[in-house]
């Protein structure tokens, strides 16, 4: 007994000696893990199986210790598993932490483990079923793949967001530990799929990329869905949505690019000039008109243009540049420039795809050309990246900035990048012919620097220079020349050789001393020097033969006892080219024409000129190599798959909506104008639908709800209002728990008519809905209806008045085709008055001017309370701000029912519930100030009613009053 | 995703590692050690090496590697980002992510890491969610834990996974309820010999300490709200608000958080708040070389200009330099021909100046690079963009907070090119 306690008694004194040491430094862990590295196996596995958590808790932590130390601690398996259902929670996990690692490795024994897990996963918390779950599916046993199936299955269906997140963690694992799965686990994918949750989203998007990244096919129903949750997915999840989105939308939506084909940033001009006309007539036949989905991919993503995280801002990035239309893409440039403050690595990736997207497009990146300037404290790798890009960047105009900036980086002290840069200033010379001279002159001066690797490398940029305009530059070749003795990077003094050899015509005198100086040192330069020396002995050979057939001789039996196979080759080749003999044949004759035939110039281009060829921001364009499981960006499709795939059908609440959208022939598509007609048409009747149905189920979930909503003002919004912003929409009214009007009628009053408005007629209605632009507007929606023979073109707001007159404007109409009509949405801040929005409805040709004059009814919204509020806030607002007046109803309006009837259609207020049965009262606040408007309805005998409204705001109190006295009077 | 995470310390040992999904032989960090061989300082070493079948991305803070392996494409930045953040949770818990720390809590870090990531995707990198299931170690805590045998993960669920603000914490309560803004500008700027700009931009940010009870309801609003067109927020800010009205609506998280960094770029004017006369020559032939510094306040609005440090690399051939500060002190290391000039506070009245002579290496040519100095200093009380906060206002509880706004100005890479 007493042996089997002692290594318990020692850790005992240990741990107190702990105690002590603890208060004097915090290092006594430190101290603890050293004594205790001492312990062997055996110390452990006692102190595991003893009864003491402590002890087990204290051994597990030693145990992990070693894991993470990368040590071996297999032989405590047994040990360890037992205490898998222990109670201690810090224990339980420790033990988890062991099991996933081992289990690989003890197969047999880790099976008694899975019956606590089995257990757990029916425990009523949500977390305990999660983190089961988790360690189920991260044991790698074959053996236990059903029942891991079985348990992701069950776990897709729970009620708790968290754990089906879980359950689409595991379908990765056990993807990972039997592929044989795959259909099984493509069909909970399926289910997750259309889980609402954002918490599942991301993780559900993740599994599919690694299970059946293929099957595009199931991602149409869900398409929208995951467009409007984007934003409030975790970070992570925004990620891989997003790229699993931009690969969807180039398989599913028409390139945005083809118009815009006509006017690249080159030409800009054309796309403005009257020659236009003719281009426009090309696009005519089959104009360009974006998909709402994809337009509601590209409105979603950009405000996560904004997120902290640098791995959601380079997705959304990447994002624009694969999907949108190219005159958007800059805008992601701001963002992209920023993240260039953030670490060393951020750094390198952006700057990396930045380097990329400034090949194709310099415009984007011009106005920051500042913030790619390198500091001396910058890492290597991090400056080459800024010198590519500064030099992309490049043009007439801002060249001479450039240039100035590179002399000073020639200087630097970290050679590598000096020599960089002196690349970087041969590129800027060969892409901008004004000034090539004036960077060669520069060059020829660096050829007098102290730095070795400064001369070789300039004198290899002066020689792919001098190739491009041979000319006029002997000069320069002379001095090289002069400066070949004090050379000694092999490659410079190769290069200058080539250049003698290749111009030696141009410097007649000057060639064949060189090669002189050659023959001398022949065997103790460097292979490439040697194979240079060849060439130019053999090119100086059949120019100037008379003064050095003896020198190239001698030099080509140097060759030929190289001890290098490609000099000795190479001789021996150049040897029968140009000394005719009866040996060799029709070559000799051509000896000239091989060596000495002009040759095409080097192009200087970017390193990062062929790297467009992967998706940016992947780790394959990191790499510029095809990295493992990298996913090609398909090519747009010329016609877009069938859009009504991704229709989700939602019978229960609109029913109208599904037969507005069904598609009527296969072969029209989504502007048809047709189409466009029947939605209006339903339109009015589709709005009452909704609301009358949201206020039915304005207790149920947010989800019904935001279905509800979307789909109807989807058919209105054919100006493809964000559908992000109906969200956002929907959870205001949610937050404000506004209670719709159960009724609520569609008054459209005339704001042009078409004889008037020279064929453009607008009639708008109130549609009673908090504004999506600003809570302090009237939504108003305008429909606007081409009465004329042709089509109207740019259709928008101009000049209102008074000025100072708040008013969202519907995106411009660029084209409206005769006969056909669309409804836009508009925001008016009235400033709670009747007094009339003026402001002009302009064509292309023509300005109208219009006014929308609410009515006072109109700029309340409904606002929920109980009776009580009710009778409080009333309390509140007596004397100056009471108004009532004793009214005359006609007999038909005297059921509670038509009350509200007539009540709603005059104002937009909410019902408040009442208790007695001849007051009725009615809650609303005005939209601008906010102000309470209470309104109460007494009835008395023989039809007359007590009319009381409270409000601070007497005026519109009154004229309130006036309205409802009519409407209710009115049979 | 992220397949295993390797820590390597500045020796080239490994200290630490920690597999998501099966173990990957330690061996692979052969590659790593070989780009690190590779490279002349530490820096240099790339993020991303490619390896036969794993790819290894790694970032180096503290002094330390953070490399972690990879088997199939994953956009880089999420790997790195998450590192990071890895790297921001050790430093949260352990106040300091030293080797020595995260040796000391192996067993915290290994709990940590088991939560922040499942199968390789991230499941919790909010710190309130962390803190929840486990709690960061004090001295007091490990006390007590070792005598009562009780543990430092929290028996709590973490429940704030599942709520709508997922990165606050649920029944916070304090005594004191305070609200703590600190506005911290930075400058980067490269200065030309001439001693005009050449770029100049601002980093700005807005680090929060908030710590209120319940479920506050902030918003903050700005006096020239139009200084910040290019802003990332921390995940509580209202969005559509801020595009709106320009003003910040959020539940802030509990504790320390970064509220917003906004980037006011090189296209605007940014004031200068230091200027440097230099004279720095080296003449041909003589070993020795001048060396003259005068330090002066520009644009500060009349705010001192505090904890001025003036660095150099000064050319290789430098053998020593006899210098005279008029003010602080400074140190030359001959080996890495570092130069660092501790000022403190920069005087108006009597500009600090750094004098004397340089020795160069006998024999040797004069050195054709001169030197870039990089300057650091701090300005309190003043925010050099002009930012201004208007108020700070709070909703959905009773107290009243105590709230508290702080500006300063520092300087980022702030250069001077001689």
């Amino acid at each position: 007994m007493t042996s089997l306690f002692s290594p318990l008694c020692a850790t005992n004194i240990l741990l107190y000696n702990d105690i002590v040491l603890s208060q004097q430094c915090l290092s006594s862990a430190k101290l603890r893990l050293i004594v205790f590295s001492g312990l062997r196996n055996e110390d452990l596995k006692e102190m595991l199986e003893s009864n003491k958590e402590s002890h087990k808790l204290e051994a597990m932590k030693r145990v992990v210790g070693l894991i993470a130390k990368g040590k071996n601690a297999s032989e405590l398996f047994p040990a360890v598993v037992k205490n898998v259902a222990s109670k201690n929670i810090e224990l339980k996990k420790l033990v988890y932490v062991y099991l996933v690692r081992y289990a690989e490795e003890q197969q047999d024994l880790a099976l008694l483990s899975i019956s606590t897990f089995q257990r757990a996963l029916k425990d009523p918390n949500q977390f305990i079923r999660a983190s089961a779950l988790r360690v189920l599916s991260s044991i790698r046993v074959p053996i236990i793949v059903p029942i891991m199936m079985l348990a992701i299955k069950e776990a897709a269906a729970d009620l708790s967001p968290y754990v089906r997140k879980t359950s689409a963690h595991a379908i990765q694992k056990l993807y990972s530990l039997d592929a044989d799965q795959k259909e099984q686990l493509i069909e909970v994918i399926e289910k997750l799929l259309k889980d609402k949750s954002t918490l599942v989203a991301g993780s559900v998007v993740m599994a599919f990329e690694e299970v059946c990244p293929d099957r595009i096919d199931l991602i149409h129903k869900n398409y929208r869905k995951l467009c409007n949750l984007l934003v409030d997915v975790e970070e992570w999840g925004q990620v891989v949505i997003i790229s699993m989105l931009t690969r969807y939308a180039r398989t599913q939506f028409t390139s945005p690019w083809k118009e815009d084909a006509v006017f690249d940033e080159n030409n800009e001009k054309a796309f403005y000039d009257s020659d236009s006309e003719e281009k426009k007539g090309q696009t005519e036949s089959k104009p360009y008109i974006m998909d709402p989905d994809h337009r509601l991919l590209l409105r979603n993503t950009k405000p996560l243009l904004q997120s902290r995280n640098t791995a959601v801002v380079m997705s959304v990035a990447q994002l624009y540049w694969h999907l949108a239309p190219k005159h958007e893409v800059s805008i992601v440039t701001k963002s992209l420039v920023r993240l260039l403050r953030s670490h060393r690595e951020v750094q390198y990736i952006v700057l990396q795809n930045i380097a990329t997207m400034s090949i194709q497009r310099k415009g984007m990146f011009e106005p920051f050309m500042k913030s790619f300037y390198v500091r001396s404290t910058d890492a290597t790798h991090i400056k080459t990246l800024k010198l590519e890009i500064l030099t992309n960047l490049a043009n007439e105009a801002n060249i001479s900035t450039i240039l100035r900036e590179f002399q000073t980086y020639v200087k630097s002290q970290d050679k590598a990048f000096a020599a960089a840069t002196i690349q970087a200033i041969g590129r800027c010379a060969t892409n901008i012919s004004e000034v090539t001279d004036t960077c060669l002159n520069g060059l020829v001066l660096l050829l007098s620097n102290r730095d070795e690797t400064v001369v070789a490398e300039s004198v290899v940029v002066i020689k792919k220079l001098l190739q491009t305009q041979p000319t006029q530059h002997s000069e320069i070749i002379k001095h090289m020349a002069k400066l070949f003795d004090n050379i000694t990077v092999p490659m410079a003094r190769a290069s200058i050789l080539w250049l003698m050899g290749e111009y030696c015509e141009r410097v007649p005198k000057i060639a064949p001393d060189v090669l002189r100086k050659m023959a001398k040192t022949f065997t103790t330069e460097e292979d490439i020097v040697k194979l240079q020396t060849v060439n130019l002995a053999a090119k100086l050979y059949l120019t100037n033969s008379k003064q050095t057939k003896l020198l190239t001789q001698y030099i080509l039996n140097l060759g030929k006892y190289d001890q290098n196979y490609d000099i000795r080759d190479r001789t021996r080749f150049i040897r029968q080219l140009i000394v005719p003999n009866e040996k060799s044949g029709a070559l000799n004759k051509y000896a000239r024409r091989i060596l000495l035939a002009p040759k095409p110039a080097p192009v200087l281009e970017s390193a990062f000129k062929d790297r467009d060829r992967f998706q940016l921001g992947t780790l394959s364009h990191s790499l510029n190599i095809k990295a493992t499981g990298y996913q090609e960006l398909s090519d747009w499709p010329a016609v877009a798959p069938d859009q009504s795939v991704r229709n989700v059908e939602v019978k229960e609440w609109a029913p109208l909506v599904g037969k507005a959208k069904q598609p009527k022939s296969d072969d029209k598509f989504y502007s048809d104008e047709e189409e466009e007609k029947d939605e209006e048409e339903s339109e009015s009747s589709g709005s009452d639908d909704s609301s009358s149905s949201s206020s039915s189920s304005s207790s149920s979930s947010s989800e019904g709800l935001f279905y509800d909503f979307m789909l109807p003002c989807e058919l209105h919004d054919t100006d493809s209002t964000s559908l992000l912003s109906l969200y956002l929409f929907i959870n205001l009214l949610l937050c404000l728990s506004v209670t719709t009007p159960s009724f609520s009628p569609v008054k459209t009053y005339e704001l042009l008519h078409h004889m008037s408005g020279k064929g453009l007629a607008a009639k708008y209605h109130f549609p009673r809905q908090p504004c999506l632009y600003q809570p302090n507007m009237v939504a108003v929606q305008v429909i606007l209806t081409n009465c004329s023979d042709h089509s109207l073109e740019e259709i928008h707001i101009g000049d209102r008045s008074p000025a100072s007159l708040n008013i969202h404007c519907f995106n411009t109409i660029e084209r409206l085709e005769p006969e056909a009509s669309v409804t836009v949405s508009m925001g008016i801040d009235f400033s709670d008055s009747t007094q009339a929005a003026n402001f002009q409805l302009c064509t292309k040709t023509d300005q109208f001017s219009v006014s929308i004059q609410p009515a006072v009814g109109e700029l309340l919204m409904p606002s929920s309370m109980t009776e009580e509020e009710f009778c409080k806030d009333q309390g509140k607002l007596l004397g100056m701000n009471e108004t009532s007046a004793t009214i005359t109803m006609a007999t038909a309006n005297t059921s509670s029912l038509a009350i509200n009837k007539q009540l709603l259609s005059v104002a937009n207020v909410g019902v408040v519930s009442s208790s007695q049965n001849n007051i009725h009262r009615f809650a609303g606040r005005t939209v601008s100030s906010g102000a309470l408007v209470l309104v109460s309805l007494e009835l008395r005998e023989s039809s007359t009613a007590l009319l009381t409204i409270n409000t601070e705001k007497s005026i519109m109190a009154s004229m309130l009053l006036r309205d409802l006295k009519q409407a209710l009077a009115m049979a | 995703m992220i397949h295993s995470l390797f820590l390597v310390n500045a020796s080239g040992d490994i200290f630490l590692e920690k597999h998501w999904k099966s173990v990957v032989s330690r061996s692979v960090c052969d590659y790593f050690f070989e780009a690190q061989e590779r490279a002349t300082e530490p820096e240099n070493v790339p993020p991303v090496i490619p390896t036969p079948h794993h790819y290894l991305i790694s970032v180096l803070r503290h002094r330390i590697y953070f490399v972690a392996v990879i088997q199939s494409e994953v956009p880089p930045l999420f790997v790195i980002e998450f590192l990071h953040r890895v790297v921001d949770t050790f430093q949260d818990y352990f106040g300091v992510c030293t080797e020595a720390a995260i040796k000391d809590n192996v067993v915290v870090v290994y709990e940590l890491l088991e939560e922040m990531l499942d199968n390789g995707f991230p499941l919790a990198t909010e710190s309130n969610i962390l803190k929840e299931l486990i709690k960061p170690p004090t001295i007091l805590r490990t006390m007590v834990n070792t005598i009562t045998g009780s543990t430092n993960v929290g028996e709590q669920l973490p429940t704030g996974q599942l709520s709508v603000v997922p990165w606050r914490r649920t029944g916070v309560k304090y005594t004191n309820n305070e609200a703590y803004f600190d506005v911290v500008e930075e400058i980067d700027a490269i200065i030309d010999k001439s001693g005009s700009t050449i770029t100049a931009e601002i980093q700005g940010v807005i680090d929060a300490c908030v710590k209120l009870t319940g479920m506050p309801d902030l918003t903050l609003s700005f006096m020239n709200p139009r200084l910040l067109d290019d802003v990332s927020f921390h995940p509580c800010v209202r969005f559509k608000r801020w595009e709106a009205e320009r003003i910040l609506s959020f539940i802030p998280p509990d504790g320390n958080f970064r509220l917003l960094s906004y980037h006011v770029s090189s296209q605007n004017l940014v004031a200068i708040p230091v200027y440097v006369k230099h004279n720095i020559t080296f003449r041909e032939g003589s070993s020795q070389g001048r060396f003259d510094l005068t330090l002066g306040p520009k644009q500060t609005m009349g705010k001192a200009v505090e904890s001025v440090l003036v660095s150099s690399q000064l050319p290789r051939g430098v053998l020593n330099a006899n210098l005279n500060p008029s003010q602080g002190t400074y140190t030359f290391d001959p080996v890495t021909k570092m130069l660092s000039w501790d000022v403190g506070k920069i005087n108006p009245q009597k500009l600090p100046s750094l004098k004397g002579t340089m020795s160069l290496q006998a024999g040797a040519s004069k050195p054709d690079e001169n030197p870039t100095i990089n300057i650091q200093f701090k300005i309190q009380q003043m925010a050099i963009s002009g930012l201004k906060v208007n108020r700070l206002d709070m909703y959905g509880e009773k107290y009243k907070p105590f709230k508290g706004i702080k500006y300063m100005t520092k300087a980022g890479k702030f250069q001077v090119r001689t």
